[in-house]
Parts: structure tokens; C-alpha cells; sequence
């Protein structure tokens, strides 16, 4: 199956015509009549919404400003896993004990799915913000710990023993040895979790009585608003991909310093 | 006084509910400021002597004391120089040689003193700030050499340093540590494999058997060295030439050659 790489022409002719395909048949399904407009709309309708929403506010807001808002507890839950799951997992790389006491509770935990935890949020935090932070944090939070612990506990040994024969300290060995030593491991778990996180929102959302994408989602299914809903959809797509092509150009810039 | 003493050292292994040992009976000292090597074949237990004395290692019977303490845990009294350099990719050199000065708490001002002795000792000028991945392998033992030796330590363990060096750049390496041996003398424990280069830098060379690694003999090289004036002569070619030289690697080779008429128990 190892065919030679396309070259860049039929390379773009091929993503081309797959996306041209993809529309034409969304298109003649719209317009078929299947169903009322509102229920399928067709490309243009999607796309006519879209900019409606960027200037009308719905549901309270407009459409940027939801994402702000959905941004915000994003970024809070994201970075709330990585400021525990760094440290955490660098302790239980280097610490057995720590490693034996949290690693039965962070197995039972981290299958739960993060919409799971939507009902124990809503008793626990009601609408404010913990509510979509701690969902958000479920999301991102098993990736960072994870690729942490791997990363550090991958070291090659003959680190290990350096930095034991140059008489480093506990502190030392897990700053100085092991994070840098796991930083593309790291890294690539930024990325998955980030994604994760991000994919947890709307679930988050479900919750939150006053705004955010997947609250406009909601309203939108309410109101029979397809275009509505996918608007939403495509906003959350499009910066999905961001911070996963933001993240992936960290990893890049960290990976030309390293000289790997 | 001795500084690194083996002392009915043995090491056995159990794999597959069978025991192996690897070494029996190891007897030796290591003076102060003396250079000793241990050469025997590919997995005669040597590597293993050497990571005892780090504290790397542990022995099944037998002791191995530095300076009269037992050996318990690695530390920055017995550095290390590992075949591999080891040294951390994303430490500058600098920083490298400068992390066990850290855990020795010595203060800024005087590690910045030791450091810069001891880039220029290894004529490493001009490369402070380069990452180990830019260096080539001579330059990177260098500061592995370096990171040790700038440690002031006790003893010093080489693990066949320049193994992983090509020929040329290994050559230049031995001329240069024989230099700092002689004029930086310190209590060094040297593994290789390579007899010619245990000659030529040793004052005394342990000669191991196969495994169950023993020790065959142990070969006064120094006397020799000194009464037909080695050091003299500034190449090594030079000094390999010499008959006094080859009537020593012959007779070294000798002892690990005859080996293989028959099994050491």
C-alpha cells in the first residue's frame, strides 16, 4: 500500500474535487425537497445564517461573542489540566508512592466520559462557570497526565543515571531532567487534550443558561433552525482546527530547537 | 592509602529461576592518583566493576569501598564518563558541566571560575552555548570529560569513553587525557576493551577472563613506562612503535587469548 506520493497538483485536485462532490450532494439533497428548508438547508442558507449571526446577536449574543464566551471556559478548564496534570504526572513518574496512590483512582475516573459528568456538575455548580470549567477539565485532563507520566518515565536511562552521579536533587531531576526530556511527549498531549477539551464544550454548554456556541446551539434547536445549529457547528469546527494548527506549530518550533 | 577497593566482590544474576554469575572473586585496589584500566572481552563483567564503584550497581557478596566508605549510591564524589556521553541535549554545554557544581552548592562566582578553567583544560573555547546535538563526538566527550572532571571528584569512572568515537578521533582523545593524566593526576578507573589503549594510558592494567569474569592478572604497566621514558615521546604512533610497548600488548593480549583454550572456573 505504499504508494509514492502525489505530487502538489493532484494533490489539490483530489481535496478539491472531494470537497466539490461533498457540496454538490448536499446542495441536490436541499433542493430535492425532501424536507422543508428549515430542516435541511442547503449550502448558501448555512452560509447566509452564518454571516446573519455575526452581526445579529441570537440567543442573547452574536455569534462571536458566544464563542468568547465558550472560549473562556475553554481556556480556564484547558489550562487547569495542564497546571495539575504537568506536575502530577512528573510526581508519579518519579515518586513509586505517589504513582500507587493516584494512578486506581485516575483509572476508575478517566473512562467516565466528560458529558457524564454534566448531571454532577449541574448539582454541584448550578449555571456559574464551575459547571462547564469542570467538564472541560475531564476532557482535557487524561491526555495531559497521561502523555506527562509517559514522556517522563520513557527517559532514557542513561539520564537518569547522570543526573543521579552529578547528585540532583528530587526537585532537580523532575525540573531539569525528566520535563525536558518529555516535552515532545508533552506537547503532543497539549494537543490531544486540547482537542478533547474543545470537544467537551458543547456538553458543557448543555448546562450554562446564558451563552456560549453550543447554548446558541441549543436555542437554535429549539427554534427548528438547522442552519442555526450548523452554524454553530462550522464555529466550533473552524476553531477546533486552530488551536490544534496553533499547537502543532509550538510542537514544530520546539521540535527545529531541539535539533530532532 | 587506597581509594577504590574491591573487596571479594561477586555479582550473580537470576533470570529464568537460573543464576548466572557474571563476576567472581574480584581482589584489587586503586591508589590514590593512580590510572587503572580493566580490559578483558565483551562481557566479562568490567562495565559492571565500574558501576559498582559508581554506586550504580550493587554486588551479590563482596564489598566496594571509595575512600574507605562503603559504596551505597552514585554522587558527584565518583563522577562518571559514560560511553554514551550523557550529556542533557537541551542544556547548553555550559549549563552541562555547570549541574553537579549546583548540587555540590557551590556559589555562582566560583563555579563560573571552575567552569571556565576547565572549557579552556578541554579546549573547548568558543562553544559555551552550543547544545550538545551540534557538537561532533569528540567535542560532546569533551564535555562529558569535562563535566566530570570540573566535579573535582574523588575518583574518576571512564566506561570505554571513546568507544563511541571513530579512529581518528579517538587517537587525538587518549593523547589528550594522557596529557591532563599527567599533569591533572587523579584516581582513575579506566574500562576498555582495547589493549593498546589500556597500555598506552594505564600506570597498572586488571586483566579479565571471560564470564565468570575473574581476574587473570594485573599488569604493572607504570615501571615500564617511566624506565623507557614513554612520555617523552608527544605521539602516540611514536610510543607504540617502541619494543617496550609491543612486548607489553603482546603479552596483555596473551592473557586474554589464552582464554579460549579452556573454561575458567
Amino acid at each position: 500500500m505504499l504508494e509514492p506520493r502525489l505530487d502538489p497538483a493532484r494533490f489539490l485536485a483530489l481535496s478539491a474535487a472531494g470537497a466539490a462532490s461533498f457540496f454538490l450532494f448536499w446542495s441536490a439533497a436541499a433542493l430535492a425537497g425532501l424536507t422543508s428548508r428549515e430542516f435541511l438547508p442547503a449550502p448558501w442558507d448555512v452560509a447566509a445564517r452564518f454571516s446573519q449571526l455575526a452581526v445579529e446577536p441570537f440567543a442573547g449574543f452574536t455569534l462571536f461573542q458566544h464563542l468568547l464566551s465558550s472560549f473562556q471556559r475553554f481556556a480556564f478548564g484547558f489550562v487547569l489540566a495542564v497546571a495539575i496534570g504537568i506536575p502530577l504526572g512528573l510526581l508519579m513518574a518519579w515518586f513509586r508512592w505517589i504513582d500507587r496512590i493516584v494512578a486506581p483512582v485516575f483509572e476508575a475516573v478517566r473512562f467516565i466520559a466528560p458529558i457524564a459528568w454534566v448531571p454532577f456538575a449541574a448539582l454541584w455548580f448550578g449555571t456559574g462557570i464551575g459547571g462547564p470549567v469542570l467538564i472541560i477539565f475531564m476532557g482535557a485532563f487524561p491526555a495531559v497526565l497521561i502523555n506527562t507520566y509517559r514522556g517522563a518515565k520513557n527517559v532514557e536511562r542513561k539520564y537518569i543515571e547522570a543526573s543521579q552521579m552529578l547528585g540532583a536533587s528530587s526537585w532537580r531531576s523532575m525540573t531539569e531532567v525528566l520535563l525536558p526530556a518529555a516535552v515532545p511527549s508533552i506537547v503532543a498531549g497539549l494537543r490531544i487534550s486540547a482537542g478533547l477539551g474543545w470537544q467537551s464544550l458543547v456538553g458543557a454548554e448543555l448546562i450554562v443558561a446564558s451563552s456560549g456556541v453550543g447554548y446558541l446551539m441549543v436555542k437554535g434547536q429549539a427554534a427548528v433552525s438547522t442552519a442555526t445549529v450548523m452554524s454553530g457547528m462550522i464555529a466550533i469546527g473552524v476553531v477546533g482546527l486552530l488551536i490544534d494548527v496553533a499547537l502543532r506549530r509550538v510542537q514544530q518550533l520546539i521540535e527545529t530547537r531541539r535539533g530532532l | 592509602m587506597a581509594i577504590i577497593r574491591f573487596d571479594a566482590v561477586q555479582r550473580t544474576f537470576s533470570q529464568g529461576g537460573k543464576d548466572f554469575v557474571a563476576l567472581k572473586d574480584i581482589d584489587f585496589e586503586v591508589q590514590d592518583r593512580e590510572f587503572v584500566a580493566i580490559v578483558g572481552p565483551s562481557g566479562c563483567g568490567k562495565t559492571t566493576c565500574m558501576r559498582m564503584a559508581a554506586g550504580l550497581e550493587h554486588p551479590t557478596g563482596g564489598h566496594v569501598y571509595v575512600d574507605r566508605d562503603e559504596v551505597t549510591k552514585p554522587g558527584p564524589d565518583r563522577a562518571v564518563v559514560f560511553q554514551a556521553f550523557a550529556l542533557f541535549p537541551w542544556k547548553t554545554v555550559w549549563d552541562n558541566i555547570e549541574f553537579g557544581l549546583v548540587s555540590l552548592g557551590i556559589d555562582a562566582a566560583e563555579r563560573k571560575r571552575r567552569i571556565e578553567q576547565h572549557i579552556e583544560l578541554m579546549g573547548l573555547g568558543g562553544y559555551e552555548q552550543a547544545y550538545p546535538h551540534q557538537l561532533s563526538g569528540g567535542m560532546q566527550q569533551r564535555v562529558a570529560i569535562a563535566r566530570a572532571y570540573v566535579l573535582d571528584p574523588k575518583v574518576l569512572l571512564m566506561d570505554e569513553p571513546f568507544g563511541a568515537l571513530d579512529a581518528q578521533t579517538r587517537v587525538v582523545m587518549q593523547e589528550e587525557l594522557v596529557r591532563l593524566a599527567r599533569t591533572h593526576p587523579r584516581t582513575v578507573l579506566f574500562i576498555t576493551h582495547a589493549v593498546e589503549e589500556a597500555v598506552y594510558l594505564a600506570d597498572r592494567i586488571v586483566v579479565m577472563s571471560r564470564r565468570p569474569g575473574t581476574i587473570r592478572e594485573i599488569v604493572d604497566v607504570k615501571s615500564i613506562r617511566v624506565a623507557e621514558g614513554w612520555d617523552q615521546h608527544k605521539r602516540i604512533e611514536d610510543v607504540m612503535d617502541l619494543p617496550s610497548f609491543v612486548h607489553l600488548r603482546t603479552h596483555v593480549w596473551k592473557l586474554l587469548r589464552e582464554q579460549q583454550a579452556g573454561e575458567l572456573h
